[in-house]
């Protein structure tokens, strides 16, 4: 390793690694705009400079790598003048707007100015202005601010893999455009704000409403997808202002998906903020919780446990459908079932069946794979950014079976159905010797695959090519099942599926149509046919006036993700926590509280009266849950049935509009925006403009 | 003065015939194969031992610069690019090696491509040399067809050929690694160095980027013999040079003089002298625009050559000599160039993108002298602050000229404003 001289202290670091990062590794800050860790050098904006011994000028530290005997001094009077130099160059042409600028407070280059600038400017001349530029409903430009460091065009192309972005024109007339004022099309181009050092690129949703002084500050886990995003839900008062990622290299890194960070808005909107009861006229009034669970009382009383029925829907926490995994216990019904779309997962077989066992962080690790029904852009974005990653560094062939689509990265389509599936699984395919001759094959089979009648042979048929090429070994688990639920491992996990003789999501829903099932409770599930629920009563308990609502019979204001404490587990099997940010609105109560509460009603009380016991309970019953932010690797087990056979017919997409697929975001007014833009622009007629 | 008999560029003024037959008669093309024959080391040793000095401006070793290409391929090809974007102000001497000498050049291509190992060469020529392009094109097919290049270059058994690409007309795509991303189809904007494009050049394979006239002269060399080239010049300044004399002079010209000439007498003997004389001498750009302009006081004695240019704060450049006689505004004129620099500017790295437009604005008003004198200093200090601070040489070469006329003209730039403040803005007046 080479060993190099920092301000006189001796450093050994990895050779490959950046004077920058050595000097970062004692501790010793280098000031810097256009340089990111994630991205890739691009040297441009000379905040860097440090003075190396023998050189003639001084060096960016960013992209000079480190050498033996390197000499660096990094405060001299040298590198003092550079960094005020540039600093100076910086803001000659910036507006100086803070005071009206989105980034106030939380601005690299306010910051930096202040800690390596000049107090005064010497800049007499015009100061330059550009045009603003139409990225989209969700990204602001003033771009006038913008100070060149190229940091989002370099996100777009490498990391989102959209050539949208670009720095038009040179020198003083350089511009970052999207040259065709078009939306930046991509999943991800949120985060270009956050990359953006300065006030250049903000938030077009959250422009003007909030100081980053006035937030508070709450640690959270994204429940928009599966991925188990970790995020940051600043809020003034009891109102989400915005969604920001926080740092976890396993899991997202530094991005989120634009759902994710703008569906926030959704929050406010078609909220449920008091129990409601469908009168003898058919219409939902507005009424107590005690007349609420007087009515849930007086249908129940007396029926038998087989005729009640509980689905959980995709963003619940595990500490709720614990809550009334328990209750259905209580009321003796095995008709319990956490998986709303049908997949055929075996909630019965072996953990590794349904969970993403390399873990996202092992894709990176792995050197061939097979997509099985899945469109990981508009399901699991930042995964599907990920893979990209690991498709950048060359020989990786990736396979699809599914749906076509444009996933940023070169694959080779190989069919649309189950019958490519299987003459994988049979080795007739020449892609199964690809997967065979890989060292570490990944495949990545999602719900598109999973919720089809034949879903079960779908899975048996995945396993099997899992299993003949070599994808499962000691060290090495690339068999993954990539969810489009948030709380759909932790339904699994904790069992929140048909016990014995209980039926599924079908069943029920071919009981409640036939009068079999009487009571269907609604744990914010709003992903079924509702028009399948017949006469049965329908009690709905959630945060968002969406189709379980409409059908309910007894509505039950639950909280949203960011308003309760609760435990999500991700598709790796990662078990992590959000915190509350904001209190659930009106009479609104957490999950668990209600069903807690409901169940003292029903004289069926549950042995816990605080979240702290009835998390104890829960982590002593699924031990899985009770190691947070650990990814564990699964043991290989039985799971699926084999001996099922495969229809046919192409695999569907299971996530058509990644702008809405909860009730948050479908009440977002930024992502129906969002949806209209991705649209594209209506033809222009004559009478335009 | 430079003998006939050491002239290299014996067709420099076109008036023989350009092509291989013309060529041939004039020396070019003789005994390369047995030049190859001395293997890669023999030549760059060779190279190294005349002491050339690239003549695309920094005056780096050739030899050494060779030298720095791996010795044996590790399964990735070697390009030699040769760099004929000649858009240095005032430079016009790639354009007639090219126009009427183009044969020495693809010898020369042939002989360095041999020396580091390349197969290919690209010859990379400004956008607006249409009729060079077309000549030097038709000088390649002449020597393909006469094997001189191809498969079986001149029998040595080298395999060799040279391809023309034409630029579009950006002053930055003649630096060094721009001139690669454009070669790549990239926006022409210079990389950071290191990697260095010996160890990852065009298209991430080892590549030289060489002067056309570096490249014309080493066949010159590998024939006579180093120590003849060695023996012209000054020690570490070695071999004749191309110089281009334009602005006020008698007979602006292109002509091949022996290194460290006195540009007095480069001037005197080759252009006809300065306009009205040689005490009409106001200043010299003595290499190319990028460099600063020396007063008539240091022309008198100073020696054309890299040290003696460097030792007084200007350089040579591409020896394009640029004469201003006492009525050119010479604050104007440096303007101009501000100006040049700043549209040339690729707007990459902050210094340069910044800071060239505020000096040719700052420069602009000094014209006019609608400044404060302590804005003279704070000019001296921006260009500093780009100095030396920039991805490419582009940021020095936008502030040196501004150094030099602030280091010799202070006076004028002073005259200025001070007059200014008495008799108020020209415009004014009339």
């Amino acid at each position: 390793m080479p060993k190099l001289t920092i301000d006189g202290s001796e450093v050994e670091i990895e050779a490959g690694t950046s004077v920058l990062q050595a000097c970062e590794s004692i501790g010793i800050e280098i000031p810097r705009f256009c340089y990111h860790e994630r991205l890739s050098v691009a040297g441009n904006c000379r905040m860097c400079l440090v003075e190396m011994e023998r050189s003639p000028k001084p060096i960016a530290s960013c992209a000079m790598p480190v050498a033996d005997g390197m000499v660096i001094h990094t405060n001299t009077e040298t590198v003092r003048r550079a960094r005020q130099g540039v600093m100076e160059f910086l803001l000659i042409n910036h507006p100086l707007d803070c005071p009206i600028c989105d980034q106030g407070g939380e601005c690299d280059l306010q910051d930096q100015a202040m800690a390596y600038g000049s107090d005064s400017s010497r800049y007499n001349e015009n100061k330059r202005a550009v045009r603003d530029k139409y990225m989209g409903p969700l990204i602001k430009t003033i771009m006038t601010r913008c100070i060149h460091c190229t940091r989002c065009v370099r996100f777009a192309t490498e990391v989102a893999g959209v050539q949208d972005l670009g720095l038009l024109g040179r020198g003083e007339s350089a511009e970052i455009s999207t040259y065709l004022e078009k939306t930046l099309a991509s999943e991800l181009s949120g985060n270009v704000i956050d990359l953006c050092p300065v006030g250049a690129l903000t938030s077009k949703p959250y422009a003007f409403h909030a100081r980053p002084w006035e937030l508070v500050k709450t640690e959270s886990i994204d429940v928009m997808d599966a991925v188990g995003s970790n995020i940051r839900v600043d809020a003034r008062g009891n109102e989400v202002m915005r969604v920001l990622p926080r740092l976890n290299e396993d899991v997202n890194e530094e991005w989120i998906s634009d759902k994710t960070r703008y569906a926030c808005d959704g929050l406010r909107r078609q909220r449920l903020d008091r129990p409601y009861l469908r009168g003898a006229d058919g219409k939902l009034a507005a009424t107590g919780w005690d007349d609420a669970f007087a009515a849930i009382a007086g249908r129940l009383d007396g029926l038998e446990g087989s005729r009640i029925a509980a689905i959980a829907g995709d963003q619940c926490d595990a500490e709720s459908m614990f809550a009334l995994k328990g209750l259905m216990d209580g009321l003796g019904s095995p008709n319990l079932d956490c998986r709303q779309d049908g997949a055929a997962l075996d909630a019965g077989g072996a953990r590794c069946g349904w969970l993403f066992n390399s873990g996202f962080a092992g894709i990176e690790g792995a050197d061939a794979l097979l997509i099985v029904g899945a469109n990981p852009r508009l399901e699991a974005a930042v995964v599907n950014a990920r893979i990209r990653k690991r498709w950048l560094q060359g020989h990786f062939p990736v396979g699809l079976i599914g749906a076509q689509a444009e996933l940023t990265y070169g694959y080779d389509y190989l069919g649309a159905g189950p019958q490519t599936l299987a003459d994988i699984a049979d080795g007739k395919h020449p892609f199964a010797k690809t997967l065979a001759d890989a060292e570490r094959p990944m495949l990545i089979i999602g719900m598109g695959a999973l919720t089809r009648s034949d879903g079960a042979a779908v899975l048996a048929a995945a396993r099997k090519i899992a299993e003949a090429t070599g994808m499962v070994g000691d060290d090495w688990n690339g068999f993954n099942v990539l969810h489009t639920a948030a709380a759909r491992v932790g339904g699994l996990d904790l069992g929140f599926v048909p016990g014995d003789g209980g039926r599924d999501v079908e069943a029920i829903l071919d009981g409640a149509g036939k009068g079999e099932i009487e009571v269907v409770y609604l744990l914010a599930a709003d992903e079924i046919d509702m028009s399948r629920l017949g006469s049965a009563f329908v009690i709905y308990q959630g945060h968002h006036g969406d189709a379980g609502a409409h059908r309910a019979d007894v509505i039950l204001p639950g909280a949203a993700y960011t308003e309760k404490s609760g435990t999500w587990v991700n598709s790796e099997g990662r078990t992590q926590r959000g915190l509350r940010a904001t209190f659930p609105p009106g009479d609104a109560k957490e999950d668990w509280a209600i069903v807690r509460a409901l169940s003292a009603v029903l004289d069926k009380t549950l042995p816990f009266d605080s979240l702290s016991a009835l998390r104890a309970r829960m982590q002593e019953a699924h031990k899985t849950l009770a190691a947070l932010d650990e990814r564990a690797p699964e043991a290989w087990g039985a799971f699926g049935t084999a001996g099922a056979t495969l229809g046919d017919g192409p695999f569907r997409p299971a996530v058509g509009n990644f702008y809405m697929t909860c009730p948050i975001s479908r009440a977002s007014a930024t992502m129906a925006e969002c949806v209209t833009a991705s649209a594209g622009a209506p033809e222009a007629t004559g009478t335009d403009g | 003065m430079l003998a006939d008999k050491d002239r290299i560029f014996t067709n420099l003024y076109g008036l023989h015939d350009w092509s291989l037959a013309g060529a041939r008669s004039r020396g070019d093309w003789d005994g390369t194969k047995a030049i190859l024959a001395k293997g890669r080391d023999g030549i760059i040793g060779e190279i190294k031992s005349s002491g050339l000095r690239g003549r695309g401006g920094a005056g780096f070793p050739t030899g050494l610069k060779w030298s720095f290409m791996p010795k044996e391929s590790d399964g990735r090809p070697h390009f030699l690019l040769v760099n004929a974007d000649e858009g240095e102000p005032g430079t016009c001497k790639d354009r007639d090696i090219i126009r009427h000498d183009p044969h020495k050049l693809l010898e020369g291509c042939l002989i360095s491509g041999f020396a580091m190992g390349a197969e290919t060469a690209y010859i990379y020529i400004r956008g607006e040399f249409h009729n060079e392009a077309n000549r030097l094109e038709a000088a390649i097919q002449e020597a393909r067809d006469a094997g001189l290049i191809g498969k079986d270059s001149c029998g040595s058994g080298w395999k060799f050929d040279i391809h023309v690409h034409r630029g579009a007309g950006a002053y930055i795509c003649g630096e060094e690694t721009a001139l690669i991303e454009s070669l790549e189809g990239k926006k022409g904007q210079p990389r950071l160095k290191p990697p260095f494009p010996a160890a990852s050049g065009l298209y991430g394979c080892p590549s030289t980027v060489n002067n056309v006239e570096s490249i014309a002269v080493v066949p010159d060399i590998m024939r006579r013999g180093a120590s003849w080239f060695a023996g012209l010049g000054r020690e570490n300044n070695t071999g004749t040079k191309l110089f281009c004399i334009s602005g006020h002079v008698n007979k602006p010209c292109n002509v091949e003089e022996e290194m460290s000439t006195p540009l007095k007498e480069l001037i005197d003997k080759h252009a006809g002298g300065v306009r009205g004389g040689w005490d009409n001498l106001l200043a010299v750009i003595p290499g190319g625009s990028s460099v600063a302009c020396l007063p008539n006081t240091i022309c008198n004695d100073i020696l054309m050559d890299f040290d003696s240019l460097k030792d007084a704060q200007s350089g040579l450049g591409t020896a394009a000599v640029i004469v201003m006689d006492k009525s050119t505004d010479i604050v104007r004129a440096i303007t101009r160039l501000a100006q040049f620099y700043k549209h040339e500017s690729c707007g990459q790295c902050t210094p340069c993108r910044e800071g060239t437009g505020w000096m040719w604005r700052v420069m602009e008003r000094l014209c006019e002298g609608a400044a404060n004198i302590e804005e003279i200093d704070m000019l001296d200090e921006v260009t500093r602050q780009v100095e030396g601070h920039t991805i490419c040489a582009l940021g020095d070469a936008a502030a040196w000229p501004i150094q030099g006329l602030i280091r010799h003209f202070r006076p004028e730039l002073e005259r200025r404003i001070l007059d200014r403040r008495v008799s108020g803005p020209a415009v004014a007046a009339e």
